[in-house]
């Protein structure tokens, strides 16, 4: 199963929930947010929102800036 | 002095707001903060890297400052929406700078697409400081949609040209008495910010004037001094300029 991250093609093996795609990933899991197809992806449904074939996800956290 | 400073309900008693980018390392930056005075620092959104284990940025920041995310970055209204709506999600906060740029050389920003997302953000609860050009048509655009203040730059930004424009300034706080100004980039020198306020601006937003000083620290010591100069100045009145002299000593009762 393919999907993109951050722009980059990623591949699982079968459909899996964005917790458990981030733990994968091995990213940092605080103060980030994530965003599904365009979809803000709240903390609380991280567990049960489950990423499928081709879904775009944007996984972001803060750095410096003006 | 109770010159207080209010900010969409918000009290601020600094009227200074300063940026966590282009630090050499983080001590410089907290050390800068620290000295600057500033209640509130800016911070940008961005893709978190996938091929290594990232911290927190964030924990290198005084737990004391309130956080402001900005949409850097964002080339239109969709982009800016979409990342305005991952900080809230991430920081919590209802707060964002709206940065929408139009020009990649310049960084001038697109007046256009910025009004279209603060519209929308606004709807949805936000926030919005919008950082656009200094124009006084579109400042009233901004605060009819519903900004608590707008941002007009000085001169692009990291740009450390200092104000421009001072009669747009100048004309957009008569025009606009009871309307919060930010200038907002194009800050280099202490000198810059105190023009902008005595101008007439309500508070000074930098960065690159203090992360790229030789001594940041110094600096941003500096503009702290500066930004309540000229707001003491604009406070207390300037005297008139004069094309002709007009002599500070009487001019009879001088020994012959």
């Amino acid at each position: 199963m393919k999907v993109f991250v951050n722009g980059e093609e990623r591949e699982f093996e079968k459909e899996l929930s964005v917790a458990e795609l981030i733990r994968r990933l091995g990213l940092l899991s605080i103060r980030v947010a994530v965003e599904r197809n365009k979809s803000i992806v709240s903390r609380q449904n991280w567990e049960s929102e489950i990423v499928s074939e081709g879904d775009r996800l944007e996984i972001v956290h803060f750095v410096g800036g003006g | 002095m109770s010159d207080k400073f209010i900010l969409a309900g918000k009290e601020f008693s600094s009227r200074l707001i300063i940026g966590t980018g282009k630090y050499r390392n983080h001590s410089e930056m907290k050390a800068a903060h620290k000295a600057s005075g500033a209640e509130m620092v800016t911070v940008a959104v961005n893709r978190v890297p996938l091929d290594r284990r990232t911290e927190s940025f964030l924990d290198h920041l005084d737990p004391a400052l309130q956080i402001l995310p900005n949409t850097a970055g964002c080339y239109d209204a969709e982009h800016a929406i979409r990342t305005a709506r991952l900080a809230r999600e991430a920081l919590g906060t209802n707060w964002i700078k709206l940065e929408v740029i139009g020009d990649q050389v310049t960084l001038l920003p697109d007046n256009e697409q910025t009004l279209e997302a603060a519209k929308v953000l606004i709807k949805e609860g936000f926030i919005v400081l919008p950082y656009f050009s200094d124009d006084l048509v579109m400042a009233k655009k901004l605060l009819d949609a519903g900004c608590p203040a707008v941002m007009p730059l000085a001169a692009p930004i990291g740009s450390g040209l200092g104000v421009q424009n001072p009669a747009n300034l100048r004309i957009m706080r008569e025009q606009l008495p009871d309307a919060v100004i930010i200038v907002d980039a194009g800050v280099g020198v202490p000198s810059d910010a105190a023009i902008a306020m005595e101008l007439g601006a309500d508070a000074i937003l930098m960065n690159t004037a203090i992360a790229e000083a030789g001594d940041p620290e110094k600096m941003a010591s500096a503009m702290k001094l500066a930004v309540e100069a000229g707001r003491l100045a604009y406070i207390a009145g300037r005297m008139p300029k004069r094309l002709y002299a007009s002599a500070s000593s009487p001019l009879a009762g001088a020994i012959k």
